[in-house]
Formats: C-alpha cells, sequence, structure tokens
C-alpha cells in the first residue's frame, strides 16, 4: 500500500523558467560575464582538445589510410590498421551490456520506488549508489577472479552442450571474452542507470498518480501508462550515461576480454575473445615509439570519440522525436 | 407550474431572513434558491466518519447524505479536513500509510472500505477532480479523455470517438478542441485544462465527481465556466465541491456542509443542511460566524 507515498511527496515538477529568466533579466552583469568566461573556458578546452587529438593522429591516418575503416586484419604490432572489428567490439560490448542493464535497471527502480516498503527503500538506494562509484577496475578484477572461473567450469560448457556447438555458443571459450565482458559492463551499469531512473520516478508528480488512480487504473496501469511515459526523457537519459559509460569502459574490458584471434577478428559467438577501440588503447599506448604508430592511437581515440558523440545525439533526437509527436 | 411560484416566494425570503440574522446580503443573492421539489435521494452516506493520519485525528464527527443529482458544496477554513473527507469518498487515502478512516460510508448502500466493491470500481464510480489541472502530460487531448475507459479495458475507437466528443460536449470543451484532439494537453490553458479534467473523470460515466477547490487555480472568466459548467453537469452527475469561496459555494451548491477545527485542531462538521438555510439561517453560532466572515 505504501508504494507510491514516496512519489506523493515527490516535489512535483514545477521548473519556473519564467522566473529564472525574468531574474537574470535583473541584468546582474558581473555574474553574466563570469558565466560567459567559464563557458568560454570550457568551450577552449574542447577546442583545444579535439585540436591536438586531431593533429596527432594525422600521421595515423596517413599510415592507416581508410583501410582503417573497413579493413579486418588489426595487429599493432604488425602494423596492420583494420580497426573495423575493434569498432564492431566497442558497439557489440556495449549492445548487450545494455540489453541485460536496460530492464533490470528499469525493474529495479521500480521496485525501489513503487514496491518495496518505504523502510527498506533507503537501504536499497543507499546500496544502489554505493555500487555506482565503485571504480570500473574493481569490476574487472572481480569478474577476472569470480565470473571468469565459473563461466568457464560451468556455464559454458553446458551452454555449449545444450546448444551442440551451434551460433552463440559454438566454440569453447576459456571463460573470456564477450559473455564475460558484457556480464560484467551490464554489472557496472546497472547502478548507474537503476540510481537515476529511480530520482526521475520519484519526480513524477503525485497529482498525476493520483488522477490516474481516480480514473480506476490499477497500480500497474498507473506505472506503464503514466509515471514511465512521464519519466521517458529522464529514462533516456539514464540509458545514455550508461552507455557512454559501457562505450568507454576500458580497464575492466581488458581484463575480461580475452584476445582478439586474428583468423577471426569478429567474434564467432558468445564465447570467443575480442579487443575494443579502448582496450586497444589501452594495450597499445607507448609499446611503439615514433609518431605514426602514436598516430593510430589517436585515431582510435577520435573514432570512440566520435561513436560517444554519436550516441549521445541520437539519444537526443529519440527525446525530441518522443515530446515531438505530441506537439501541435 | 408549481416551481414557479416556490421560485418567486423563495427569492425573497433568504434575502429578509438574512437581513434578520446580519449576513452579508450581496452572499446571500447568491444563494441558488430554487430548492428541488423532488425528494432526495441519498446516493453516498457518511456515518461518523473519521480521518486520522500517525493517530492523529485531521476530521471527525461526520455524518450527511449526499443527494443524488445535487451539488454539495464542502466549506470551512484551511486546515478543517476539506480535501481530507473528499479523498475519503473515494479511497485516495489508501496511498498513505498512516492514514486510517473509521465510521462507514456507503456507495448504493454499500460500505465503500468493507470490501464491498473493488477499489478501481469505486473510483470509476466516484471520479476525482483536482485543485490543479492535471492532465497526463505525455497524452494527447484524446488521449487523457480516453485514459480512463481504457484503463478499464475499453479499446474499440467507434465506442472511443464517442464517448470522447461527449464528455468534451458535456465539459463545454468540444468547440474548441475539436480540430486539434491530437495535440498535447499541456497545450490548453488552464481553464481549458481543467475542463479537460472534468470531461476525463466524466468519461468513465461516474455517479459522483468530487471537486478539490477545482477553480482556485483559474482566473476569474475560466472560473465562471466551471460554475456554469457545474449547474448543466447537476443532471448527470452528483457532485460533492470542496471550496475555499462562499460565493461560490452559495452560487453553486444545493447542499452545504460547513467543517471548522475544533480546541484540539481536529476538524469537525459544524452543520449539514441546505446551502439556502446555511447561508440564511445557520442553527450554529459558528456557522454563522463564519459566514459573517468572523473568522478563516
Ligand atoms: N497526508 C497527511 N499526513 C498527515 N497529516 C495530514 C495529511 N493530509 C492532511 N493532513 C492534516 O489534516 C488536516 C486537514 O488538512 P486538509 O488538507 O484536509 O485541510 P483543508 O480543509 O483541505 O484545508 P485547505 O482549505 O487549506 O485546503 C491538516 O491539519 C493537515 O495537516
Ligand atoms: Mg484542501
Amino acid at each position: 500500500m505504501s508504494i507510491e507515498a514516496a512519489v506523493l511527496t515527490g516535489e512535483p515538477e514545477t521548473v519556473g523558467a519564467g522566473r529564472a529568466r525574468k531574474r537574470s533579466a535583473g541584468s546582474d552583469v558581473p555574474y553574466r560575464i563570469l558565466i560567459g568566461a567559464f563557458a568560454a573556458l570550457i568551450g577552449a578546452v574542447l577546442v583545444l582538445y579535439f585540436y591536438s587529438i586531431i593533429d596527432q593522429s594525422i600521421p595515423g591516418w596517413q599510415v592507416a589510410g581508410w583501410h582503417f575503416f573497413y579493413g579486418t586484419n588489426w595487429n599493432f604490432f604488425n602494423r596492420q590498421y583494420g580497426a573495423l572489428p575493434l569498432i564492431f567490439g566497442t558497439l557489440i560490448t556495449t549492445t548487450l551490456a545494455l540489453v541485460l542493464a536496460v530492464p533490470v535497471s528499469i525493474g529495479a527502480a521500480m521496485a525501489i520506488v513503487f514496491l518495496i516498503p518505504r523502510r527498506a527503500r533507503l537501504a536499497v538506494s543507499s546500496i544502489v549508489e554505493l555500487l555506482a562509484f565503485v571504480p570500473s577496475v574493481i569490476f574487472g578484477v572481480w569478474g577476472y577472479l569470480t565470473i571468469q572461473p565459473w563461466l568457464d567450469r560451468t556455464v559454458q560448457p553446458w551452454l555449449v552442450k545444450v546448444f551442440h556447438h551451434n551460433w552463440p555458443f559454438n566454440t569453447n571459450g576459456s571463460g573470456f571474452g564477450l559473455m564475460l565482458g558484457s556480464m560484467v559492463l551490464a554489472v557496472m551499469i546497472i547502478p548507474t542507470i537503476t540510481a537515476i531512473t529511480r530520482d526521475v520516478l520519484i519526480a513524477v508528480p503525485a497529482e498525476l498518480i493520483e488522477g490516474g488512480l481516480s480514473l480506476g487504473a490499477t497500480r500497474g496501469q498507473v506505472l506503464r501508462r503514466i509515471a514511465l511515459p512521464t519519466s521517458r526523457t529522464g529514462i533516456i537519459g539514464a540509458i545514455t550515461l550508461g552507455a557512454a559509460r559501457a562505450l568507454g569502459e576500458t580497464i575492466a574490458l581488458f581484463l575480461l576480454l580475452g584476445a582478439l584471434d586474428p583468423n577471426h577478428p569478429f567474434p564467432r559467438g558468445l564465447n570467443s575473445g575480442l579487443a575494443t577501440l579502448s582496450t586497444e588503447i589501452v594495450a597499445n599506448f607507448g609499446q611503439l615509439s615514433g609518431t605514426k604508430p602514436l598516430g593510430v592511437i589517436c585515431c582510435l581515440s577520435l573514432v570512440l570519440m566520435v561513436i560517444v558523440g554519436l550516441t549521445n545525439l541520437a539519444a537526443r533526437l529519440v527525446v525530441r522525436r518522443s515530446l515531438q509527436r505530441l506537439q501541435p | 407550474m408549481e416551481s414557479t411560484t416556490e421560485n418567486s416566494t423563495m427569492e425573497n425570503s433568504p434575502r429578509q431572513s438574512a437581513a434578520t440574522v446580519g449576513i452579508d446580503p450581496s452572499i446571500v443573492s447568491m444563494v441558488d434558491a430554487i430548492p428541488s421539489n423532488a425528494p432526495v435521494v441519498p446516493v453516498m452516506r457518511l456515518k461518523d466518519v473519521a480521518v486520522s493520519f500517525n493517530g492523529k485525528v485531521a476530521v471527525r464527527d461526520v455524518t450527511f447524505d449526499v443527494g443524488k443529482n445535487r451539488v454539495t458544496s464542502m466549506i470551512g477554513p484551511s486546515g478543517s479536513g476539506k480535501t481530507t473527507l473528499l479523498r475519503a469518498l473515494n479511497r485516495l487515502h489508501d496511498l498513505t500509510k498512516s492514514a486510517v478512516v473509521t465510521g462507514s460510508i456507503t456507495l448504493d448502500d454499500v460500505d465503500i472500505y468493507k470490501g464491498g466493491i473493488p477499489t478501481t470500481l469505486l473510483r470509476t464510480r466516484v471520479g476525482m477532480v483536482f485543485q490543479r489541472p492535471n492532465p497526463f502530460p505525455t497524452m494527447s487531448i484524446y488521449d487523457n479523455v480516453a485514459s480512463g475507459l481504457r484503463f478499464n479495458g475499453i479499446k474499440k475507437k467507434a465506442f472511443l470517438d464517442d464517448a470522447i466528443e461527449h464528455s468534451l460536449r458535456a465539459a463545454a470543451l468540444w468547440d474548441s478542441v475539436e480540430s486539434r484532439l491530437k495535440v498535447a494537453a499541456a497545450t490548453l490553458s488552464g481553464g481549458e485544462q481543467q475542463r479537460l479534467c472534468i470531461a476525463r473523470a466524466l468519461a468513465v460515466e461516474p455517479e459522483i465527481l468530487l471537486m478539490d477547490e477545482p477553480t482556485s487555480s483559474l482566473d476569474p472568466v475560466s472560473t465562471q465556466h466551471i460554475e456554469d459548467l457545474l449547474t448543466s453537469l447537476k443532471e448527470i452527475v452528483t457532485i460533492v465541491i470542496v471550496t475555499h469561496n462562499m460565493q461560490q459555494a452559495a452560487r453553486v451548491s444545493d447542499d452545504c456542509a460547513f467543517l471548522l477545527m475544533g480546541e484540539d485542531r481536529a476538524g469537525e462538521l459544524i452543520e449539514f443542511a441546505t446551502t439556502e438555510k446555511i447561508f440564511t439561517n445557520p442553527t450554529d453560532k459558528r456557522t454563522l460566524d463564519y459566514i459573517q466572515g468572523r473568522f478563516g
């Protein structure tokens, strides 16, 4: 019965945009200059950053060329720079992690807000928040020491048997690989997505929930048809943050993904090893001297940046699309 | 007809008796002095109703009948428990763990707190319009009005179309939104949004409509619109309205409940009577004081 109690106490979203504007229209000049200066500083750092990374990647593009984007032969030490398997690795690990993490996170957030008794809610929320702060290397070590042996000895042999060596469990792996990496990645981003989704759900105005209930809706209907749709912008934001963390995740995946098989640069199944843009950056950084190898590393960085940027853009488009559906 | 003669005599008598008890005649003149000749049929009966939060009584001793197709107003100073009482009538306090409702509230002789009627069904029979318009922001005008029916499993488009036009007409909103039903509800003005919420509540064809200060966030013109609406809605639905505005209570309601905080700051029902009686010849001294603006 107490489920919506917290929601009821949640402040309605009365974002006084008009009031804020009026206030700053009071022409507080020094204040404005200060804000402008900070904005300019952030802009300058960004421009400088992009300039230097693009500048340093030029020798890399010169040796790798367009091959970088479609070539599948990645071997940094043999100066083979077909980075498509790495781009694929980054995208597939993140996608699988999201597939695992998003339903779990949204379910957990809904449970925290609408199901768990009020007293337990704080405890559960705190644990989730704490988990969101755990450094990724700890997740990596945990996956390495705990999950990998379990996958290797129990889960994967069983799956291979059940699937009769068919896709996606065609190879007897080592425990390391796509499955382990995605699973641990999912565990890493679940707390982030859960915590933000919870905050967004708590902010759903009580008036809307009561409005729904007063029309004879069940609690489930209120959740699905009112609370979730009202929160969708925030939930998409939560997922985007999770995706950004997953796309850039380096050290945990470096420990967990196993090795890229040069004969099969794209993983043949969930048990196969692979590499991502970020794991290759950390694996090879500073290994070979010279502007050209360093340039290639910068190419990897640049592509990773672009992928993260595009993800962000895509999320914004999804949000705008979902808001636009209703505008006149 | 008989009612016309009734009418003319009643039009004068409130003012005269008001003068004798010293009530501002401007309020009295607003009393809708047309007592319906039809006998009052109670549709909801409250008996010794009390609501407490964490053991602390917020409102108590409430006993009155809500007459079918009448407008019942609840007046009283801030904190006297009007909202609390209103929310007890469709079990909205179920959401608040600390809330306890005692006494009996019956709808067509079924006690709504004794499991005789599922809560979701109760709420389709006893709808609610809130103080602040609360259209669902992710839904269009159409979907807002359809939402109650959809919650109750109705999917047929022809049926929905019909019900939506009907409800919007009843809420006097159809003409201004007919051409933009698919537009976000948030694009409407505050007054229109409140009428949309009324339409949304009407769409599930409730027997009783609870309204908690439905015009308090609206401008005078929108308020006028909604007050006009109430009089016509009476034909199809029984209305219980909380209002801070005594003129409004006098204008729109047939019966009136006056609540006041007792010594211990718990609200209680002081007097329940026809609006005419409350505003012209109240039984309780405290009612008279309140009507005369001595407190609240
Ligand atoms: N959820 C709640 N928990 C605890 N106390 C509550 C709760 N809701 C209402 N109360 C208490 O009940 C009393 C009556 O409040 P209520 O809102 O019903 O008054 P009201 O007559 O509607 O006042 P107003 O005219 O200002 O709207 C108040 O003392 C209030 O503090
Ligand atoms: Mg109130």
